[in-house]
């Protein structure tokens, strides 16, 4: 080992460490404080809605992994495909959003949420009813720009330190 | 004192008791060991969640803070996990030598406060070579390590072991020599006369001493930057990967209990141990060793680790000779000018150790890492 | 290759497995070390474990489903795997992607740059044994970065954001005048950060002199990227074949003489300041504009084949699709990095000790998810 700078290169990282000390840690306090995430987040569950959705299944034909199944029966009542089933396996889902992307009705959303995890495999797979929107499964505004203006704005890191724990 | 003569030691003038000790010889002998243990453990348990803590906020983020109040228990929750894991001894492992190693690594490491200084004349036994004590005492720990990594039955272990016996010896050299010049200018082997004898705190008076001290004492105890044989283990195993359960909680307590030591040694030879104005004294002996203990984090948390080759080259080619000088110094200002005030050694010494430190660093050969075949 | 050396032992060299679960973070890679004491003579290397198959999963995905695919393959930097396959099926297509498309393409790929330095810097020094204090600071900046992604594209890692022709959403209105709030903060932080590492002696000793990769091997094994350039070659797809839009800004191409992992480190700091660079000319010159041409989601390009490449940040990155007029991909290769650059790791190490062979390792900065695909 060469002392080039004659040990003053230790010292000098030192001197940061220990500034660090005085900082603000750049962390929070999870689950009493909990971050806003992004208005376009791709949560952990799809969204259905099922007054739009017309049984097209385009969003099953752009889904890279094959997760939504759709059932459809011709009762042209409304001059609609009856849609019997709609079923997603969120277990094969990857969350890429290119569901959302495809539908020309507007009616899959992404989920807002990332605290989605559940027990069993077949827990994950969700169809007709489960998939609809409620306040516990709100909807966020990736590809719907609506949505997204009235989500509150995300937490960034750059804006600012996270508060204190109280 | 300046020192210029050195107490004859006979047996008369051995006073392990202060005479005026109520109660006698036993009372104090229990008093102290007692009071040893105790202070042992929790030390160890706010040295652990000291260097947590600090370690956390240095890295900008918190230490545990959820067990207890202000994470407070979280050794104590370590304690109980480490007590309830299941106590595996390898087939092929010496049982008698696996099963005494860690009580021979914990067992010095304990003796080393019996002459340790918390007050004037408040220690187990004032013996009157207590440095040279405490010298040969931290050296059997080694042994401890040694018989890890044998009765382990791994080949790993004993590698791991055999490094670390390797850096172990070759840095009790410039211990040892650094301890002898503060033994010179204070004049006494025993712990109590170093402290009473320092009217300038001997970090000042020794300060190349000091840091040779420091760099040698992180290197005996496993530290980082020197800490190969516990974070290496990536490749070779640490010695104590045999060990599960209360075994392997006696080396982790042995690690903790060793930096304690070590920081206590430092504060009675060059921080002036228990002096100082308006609190009792214990309590300034704690504080000043729970700084150097803060000290020792400090460079654990900034410095990556050295590879064992550049640490023999360290402990060879830059702290030896560099305690040989300042010993040499030491006895030369110590022997021509006894009278002379300390302060102005003070100043010689300080701007001496710039001046060795600044030259060695450009004469330091790199001990480039290649094998020369 | 087993060579004995003849000293008055007769010593014999030892195979020793370093398994697929790997101390360092990087992935799940074997090697097959064989040792001579602590010197490394050979190593022998076995990957594989993360394969997925993800060449022939895209013969299976329309093109535009084959974007989230991509994202997989090279985890810690996923722009550049986006940008790469899309540049190569819109050259397959005959398809123009818009201005505003293209600048901000260049925004997000430069800012990946700077998060991938964040991440091998990191590695690196972990790696190296400083217990995770660089890491933790630089993993703050990439923190930043994950912010600023996930307000674009609603993910943090795996972003899926470019899409053929464009990308898939516009800017929202906070990113901008985010971005011009992140840059000073990272040029304060890096300054801070050379101030911490670059002269820290212990790095030095490490790192300089070990590992070195001569530019004849470098140039043969064709290795491209941060490993290259700091063994000399000046070779950077962004001024020697630019695509996009790089020739409107202005940076450099920062290069080093030796090709030791000092110098590895030291070109990725330079490339993050020079990221940053070209992220601030973009971010003034930004048009309105469309962000996306009008592409169906299933498109069928006309068959033939293209390759496309660019310069990632671990090197350069290129895709061949060959497609025969349907909706999927007959064929897709992917030339991955870290694959060729992987390459020379046995080289490099020959005659090193097992510490330098992590460190030399982790200065390389490899993804095994792109090794294996």
């Amino acid at each position: 080992m060469k002392f080039e700078n004659f040990g003053i290169g230790m010292l000098k990282g030192m001197a940061v460490t220990i500034l660090h000390l005085f900082r603000h840690a750049s962390v929070s306090q999870y689950p009493e404080q909990r971050l806003n995430i992004s208005r376009r987040s791709r949560g952990n569950e799809l969204v259905w809605s099922r007054e739009r959705c017309t049984g097209c299944a385009t969003c099953a034909k752009a889904c890279p992994q094959g997760a939504i199944e759709i059932v459809t029966a011709t009762d042209m009542a409304e001059n609609k495909y009856k849609v019997e089933t709609y079923r997603v396996d969120t277990g094969y889902c990857i969350q890429c959003g290119l569901c959302v992307e495809a539908c020309p009705y507007d009616a899959v959303f992404l989920g807002y949420s990332y605290e989605r995890a559940r027990y069993r495999r077949a827990e994950l797979v969700q169809s007709n009813d489960e998939l609809l929107e409620s306040p516990q499964r709100p909807v966020s505004g990736y590809f719907h720009p609506d949505i997204a203006e009235k989500l509150p704005k995300q937490t960034l890191l750059i804006e600012k330190v996270v508060e204190k724990r109280k | 004192m300046s020192g210029g003569e050195l107490i004859i030691n006979t047996p008369l003038a051995m006073q392990v008791t202060p005479a005026d000790w109520p109660g006698g010889y036993w009372w104090h002998w229990l008093f102290f060991t007692v009071a040893i243990i105790v202070f042992m453990l929790v030390m160890v348990i706010g040295a652990i969640y000291i260097e947590r803590r600090a370690m956390g906020k240095m890295q900008s983020r918190i230490g545990p803070n959820r067990t207890g109040p202000f994470g407070l228990l979280q050794p104590v929750a370590d304690a109980i996990k480490v007590l309830l894991k299941e106590n595996i001894v390898p087939g092929t492992a010496d049982k008698i030598v696996h099963f005494l190693a860690p009580i021979v690594a914990f067992t010095p490491v304990l003796m080393i406060f019996a002459v340790i200084p918390f007050q004037n004349g408040a220690l187990l036994a004032d013996l009157n070579i207590g440095i040279l004590y405490v010298v040969a005492v931290s050296s059997i720990a080694t042994v401890g390590v040694f018989m890890a990594g044998w009765g382990s039955g791994n080949k790993y272990s004993l590698l791991g072991a055999m490094r670390d016996i390797a850096a172990v010896v070759s840095y009790e050299i410039p211990l040892v020599l650094a301890i002898i010049g503060v033994v010179i200018v204070s004049g006494s082997l025993s712990m109590n006369e170093i402290v009473t004898s320092q009217d300038i705190p001997y970090i000042l008076v020794q300060p190349l001493g000091f840091l040779l001290f420091f760099i040698a004492a992180c290197a005996e105890i496993n530290r980082s930057p020197f800490d190969l044989t516990e974070a290496d283990s990536e490749l070779t195993a640490g010695f104590h990967t045999e060990y599960s359960g209360m075994k392997f909680a006696m080396f982790y307590l042995v690690e903790y209990a060793e930096a304690m030591a070590m920081s206590a040694v430092i504060t009675t030879l060059f921080l002036s141990g228990w002096r100082g104005p308006w609190l009792p004294p214990w309590l300034w002996f704690i504080i000043k060793t729970v700084i150097v203990f803060f000290v020792m984090v400090w460079t654990r948390t900034t410095l990556p680790r050295v590879r064992i080759d550049q640490l023999m080259g360290l402990a060879w080619k830059f702290v030896l000779p560099l305690a040989l000088i300042n010993l040499f110094i030491t006895a030369i200002e110590v022997i021509f000018w006894p009278d002379v005030s300390q302060w102005f050694f003070v100043i010689v010494n300080i701007a001496l150790a710039a001046i060795l430190v600044i030259l060695f660093s450009k004469l330091f050969k790199p001990g480039w890492g290649r094998v020369e075949v | 290759m087993t060579t004995t050396q003849e000293l008055t032992l007769k010593t014999e060299p030892f195979v020793l497995n370093m398994g697929p679960l790997h101390p360092s973070t990087h992935g799940v890679y074997r090697m097959r070390v064989t040792l001579d004491g602590e010197v490394v003579l050979d190593i022998e290397p076995i990957f594989g474990y993360l394969h997925r198959g993800i060449e022939k999963l895209m013969e299976e995905r329309t093109y535009t489903g084959c974007i989230p695919l991509t994202d997989r393959l090279d985890y810690a930097s996923a722009m550049s795997n986006n940008f790469s396959y899309c540049l190569a099926v819109e050259k397959l297509g005959g398809i123009k992607v818009p201005e505003r498309a293209e600048y901000i393409r260049v925004i997000t790929a430069e800012l990946q740059r700077i998060a991938n330095h964040c991440l091998a810097i990191g590695a690196m020094l972990n790696d190296a044994g400083a217990l995770g204090t660089p890491f933790f600071y630089l993993w703050r900046q990439r923190e930043k970065i994950y912010d600023l992604f996930e307000m674009l594209c609603g993910q943090r890692v795996l972003y899926n954001y470019m899409r053929i022709g464009g990308v898939s959403q516009d800017l929202p209105d906070e990113f901008l005048p985010a971005v011009k709030k992140f840059i000073p903060q990272l040029r304060h932080f890096i300054d801070e950060y050379e101030f911490f590492l670059k002269q820290n002696e212990i790095l030095i000793a490490r790192a300089k002199g070990v590992g070195i990769l001569s530019k004849e091997l470098a140039t043969n094994y064709g290795i491209s990227g941060p490993v290259a350039r700091a063994s000399g070659i000046r070779w950077d797809l962004r001024k020697n074949d630019p695509y996009s839009v790089y020739d409107r800004f202005e940076f450099d191409i920062p290069t080093r003489e030796n090709g030791d992992c000092y110098d590895r480190y030291r070109v990725r700091m330079e490339e993050m300041k020079q990221s940053l660079r070209i992220v601030e000319q973009s971010v003034k010159q930004v048009p309105g504009g469309p962000f996306r041409t009008e592409v169906n989601q299933v498109i069928r390009p006309p068959a033939g084949e293209a390759y496309a490449h660019i310069e990632g940040p671990k090197g350069e990155l290129g895709y061949y699709i060959v497609s025969d007029n349907s909706i999927a991909p007959y064929r897709s290769h992917i030339r991955s990095t870290s694959l060729i650059n992987l390459g020379a790791l046995r080289q490099m190490v020959k005659g090193w000790k097992v510490a330098d062979l992590i460190l030399i390792f982790g200065s390389i900065d490899i993804t095994m998810g792109e090794v294996d695909r």
